[in-house]
């Protein structure tokens, strides 16, 4: 039903608004006001990143640990693009497969970062031990919230996609969370080149 | 946390509260359930989408605030009227200049704005609705339950009492345990989420749901005014989110961002707050200054004076902004360089505003001038608003700061802007598009008392408050002394405060009572255009069926109605042939609501610290999301003969054939 709906508005665009592009435009909007609530975190790490009280340090990240997380959120990345190619030819095994790889990928950096975590934990580096690891937590958890957020948003995709196929709503929604998912990527460019490699260096 | 004291006892007051909270709620049940409304309030208003409705919505809940928030503030002028005075207990009154501040910015101003904008923006641009009604129903349930859940917390928990922007390290859990900083935090995260999604929807509407005849250039300045204040939204309000979950963390997680320990930063989070801080006010002014573009050019029978200098003045006013946010503690010890940038950028935007002032009573000169109740609003703005304007640029001048820095100088300013220009300008707005939205005029009579009443009122309680800031008295003071002999200290000045406010509270009651009576017996307009307006909002019937315009209205220029109607009374007005076609509309829905309520039971649960309670909140959030994600089926075309039979009915309803379309 609602499929005709769609393409009847584009079709016929009497005035009427294209409802999809409209949605996009909305979207790109709200990258930008969410790149400033990642802002806000940064600024607060700046501020705060020496203040370790003696504690853990920026300078005692484990490097492998980081380097291999964004070694797949950068594939993942790409993997998703991947997908968006696919879509666009019309394969929609293709996209599925994609997508399934994506998401995967998305879960396998959470895992490592809930782990790089729970290790920080252990060492006795918690949230609570500074503010340089209050902001860090905050600022990299954040990432990580964003990056759960979309692994459940592709699931749902999934499915509508499994069940409705390529329509010009299922198009836009595959675009809106591919687009969001290298939204991610460039917010974890930063905070590996400030947070952790400038940490270490 | 302590939770022995979920209900807030010991304060005959507070009794009063309970009672009457339960009557009332009793009252408002028993009446659905006898008046079989349930599915009424369900169907027509809980899962709207229209803008309308949601403005109507908006404007009831605002006017609500307004009434708990004066109460506050009444509190505290008994309080402060006599020296030595013990009406309130000290920690009552702390909390109740907090929730007074709160509430008349966050859930007043704001929603009262978004009533404007809702109401008013889609009918002025010539679209059906705006661009995400669903999304627009999710900003209004986020704001009404982030309000009610600040609200309950005064016979529940305890209310917060860090001051309207709570500062820490007071807020944070070493000065503040308990719930009531909670409930703050939660209030407005909740309710701010929705502002910052009704920030999208209206530069979206605005950009891209234009009649496409409309070019920017010519479209109306509220509409304007309401882009310039959206993409301030956008701006700050991020970093607001971000701001509170800092402090959730603090408290919540044991954090150190803002507290005095583990090395955090308490001056962080008064700048942050600021940065998001000082753009709110300017947020909640510029749409004020739209209705008074367009309530002057109406009343005066004339194009705006300087409609570029007006665009370029907003836009520049909402840039600016976001520049100022130091002048609110000069005295933080940033060093001078710092605090002269600040102070010149604050300096800076008096000159836009300047400007439209100029411009205003530029248009006003050899027009027609027509003194409405809009009207008379806008007359009351010009000059409290340059006493305000003029106080602030004192403020805004570093090292004398330093001397005013949170007097009773500093109160009477930003009163004097808030009340003179975001007040008087949304009840102008309110006068003026009460007719198009219900189809009722406001009666003058009743307009008139509630008028004089708030203006008298507001000088007299304000301007005794800039001499008691000289005078040494500093804002929050719980009480202070009598003195003997010829030196009567405070105290006079005090009470004269307290007059002012009691006659602005009458002022308001006037204004109920003009509400209610006006809907029972006031003059309806059957013509659509109340005022002989000049704006494509005036040129459909009162109030608006649910698709706005049967056909989209063309639009050669600026002012398209009014010389749309110079045209058809010189009958040089071709009226094309009416052809309608199906129109698509958004279907109504309950997710909505049911989102803003899961936000509401994790507000709660994190509130009391009830962990279950409030990931179980979160999880209905996300269930909500998902079904929405699920759901396909969600707009709907209204037919040609329905269209035809409503615009049938409502244009041979008066003599509204002026009409075009």
């Amino acid at each position: 039903m609602s499929q005709t709906i769609s393409a009847h508005v584009s079709d016929q665009n009497h005035g009427h608004v294209d409802q999809e592009g409209l949605k996009t435009l909305g979207f790109w909007i709200f990258l930008v006001t969410d790149c400033l609530l990642f802002a806000t975190f940064f600024a607060a790490y700046a501020v705060l990143r020496t203040h370790t009280e003696g504690g853990f340090s920026a300078k005692d990240f484990n490097v492998p640990n980081f380097i291999i997380e964004t070694f797949i959120l950068l594939t993942s990345s790409f993997t998703s693009g991947l997908a968006v190619l696919s879509m666009h030819k019309g394969n929609k095994k293709g996209l599925i497969r994609w997508l399934i790889i994506t998401l995967l990928l998305g879960a396998a950096f959470v895992g490592l970062e809930v782990k790089e975590f729970a290790d920080l934990a252990a060492e006795g580096a918690t949230i609570s031990r500074s503010a340089f690891l209050t902001s860090f937590f905050a600022l990299v958890g954040t990432h990580g919230a964003h990056v759960t957020f979309g692994i459940f948003w592709m699931i749902g995709i999934l499915f509508q996609l499994s069940k409705r196929g390529i329509t010009p709503v299922t198009t836009r929604k595959v675009s809106l969370v591919s687009l969001y998912w290298h939204f991610l990527d460039a917010v974890w460019i930063f905070i590996l080149t400030v947070v952790y490699l400038m940490g270490v260096m | 946390m302590d939770n022995s004291h979920f209900f807030v006892t010991g304060d005959p007051m507070i009794y009063g509260a309970d009672v009457s909270i339960i009557l009332v709620s009793l009252a408002i049940i028993i009446y659905l359930t006898y008046f079989k409304k349930w599915g009424w309030l369900w169907r027509e208003w809980i899962t709207t989408v229209d803008h309308k409705k949601i403005g109507i919505m908006y404007l009831l809940s605002s006017l609500l605030m307004l009434f708990r928030g004066g109460v506050d503030a009444v509190l505290m002028r008994i309080q402060l009227a006599v020296p030595n005075s013990h009406f309130l207990a000290s920690e009552h009154y702390n909390e109740i200049f907090t929730t007074h501040g709160t509430i008349m910015i966050l859930f007043m101003a704001m929603p009262f704005m978004f009533a404007l904008f809702n109401m008013v923006v889609p009918l002025q641009i010539g679209a059906r609705d705006v661009a995400y009604p669903f999304l627009n129903a999710v900003s209004f349930w986020l704001f009404f339950l982030g309000a009610m859940l600040l609200n309950i917390s005064f016979v529940i928990g305890g209310s917060p009492n860090a001051g309207w922007l709570s500062y820490a390290p007071l807020s944070e859990n070493d000065f503040s345990p308990g719930p009531g900083q909670n409930f703050w935090i939660w209030g407005i995260q909740i309710s701010g989420i929705g502002s910052l999604m009704t920030g999208i929807n209206f530069v979206v509407t605005i950009l891209k749901m234009r009649t496409p005849t409309m070019r920017l250039r010519d479209m109306p300045l509220f509409s304007w005014s309401v882009l310039a204040s959206s993409i301030a939204i956008l701006g700050v309000f991020p970093i607001f989110t971000a701001t509170l979950a800092m402090l959730t963390i603090d408290r919540l997680l044991g954090g150190h961002f803002f507290t005095m320990t583990g090395g955090g930063n308490p001056m962080m989070w008064v700048n942050l707050i600021w940065m998001w801080g000082h753009p709110e006010v300017y947020i909640v002014v510029l749409p004020a200054f739209g209705v008074f573009s367009e309530i002057v050019a109406t009343f005066s029978k004339k194009r705006i004076f300087g409609y570029a200098s007006m665009v370029f003045s907003m836009i520049a006013i909402s840039i600016v902004s976001y520049y100022t946010w130091v002048h609110h503690f000069f005295t933080m010890g940033a060093g001078a360089n710092v605090n002269i940038v600040f102070a010149i950028c604050t300096m800076i935007i008096a000159i836009p505003t300047g400007v439209k002032v100029f411009n205003w009573l530029f248009t006003m000169y050899r027009g027609r001038i027509r003194i409405t109740q809009p009207m008379l609003w806008f007359m009351a703005f010009v000059p409290c608003f340059l006493v305000g304007g003029a106080t602030g640029v004192m403020l805004a001048a570093a090292p004398a700061d330093y001397q005013y820095h949170n007097s009773y100088f500093l109160i009477a300013h930003f009163h004097q802007v808030l009340i003179g220009g975001v007040v008087f300008g949304y009840l102008a707005g309110m006068y003026y598009w009460f007719p198009k939205i219900f189809g009722i005029k406001l009666n003058e009579r009743l307009g008139k008392w509630a008028f004089w009443t708030w203006q008298i009122g507001f000088y007299v309680c304000f301007m005794p408050q800039y001499a008691l800031g000289f005078m040494g008295m500093t804002r929050r003071m719980y009480t202070y002394n009598s003195t003997m002999g010829w030196d009567m200290g405070w105290a006079p000045l005090n009470m004269i405060s307290t007059v002012g406010a009691f006659l602005m509270g009458i002022g308001f009651i006037f204004q109920v009572w003009q509400i209610l009576y006006s809907i029972k017996h006031g003059e309806r307009d059957v013509t659509g255009d109340a005022w002989d307006g000049r704006t494509l909002e005036w040129s459909i019937p009162s109030p608006p069926p649910v698709y706005n315009f049967a056909i989209l209205p063309v639009v050669k220029g600026r002012d398209a109605w009014w010389y749309q109607k110079q045209e058809m009374q010189k009958g040089s007005y071709q009226k094309e042939a009416v052809k309608y076609e199906p129109i698509h509309m958004p279907n109504n829905s309950g997710i909505p609501f049911l989102m803003a309520v899961c936000f509401f039971i994790a507000g709660f649960g994190f509130t009391f610290e009830w962990w279950w309670m409030g990931i179980a909140g979160l999880i209905g959030v996300f269930i909500t999301l998902f079904a929405r994600s699920f759901q396909y089926n969600t707009d709907h075309f209204i037919s040609v003969e329905e269209i035809e039979r409503t615009e049938n009915a409502l244009r041979n309803h008066g003599s509204i054939h002026r009409t075009a379309n």
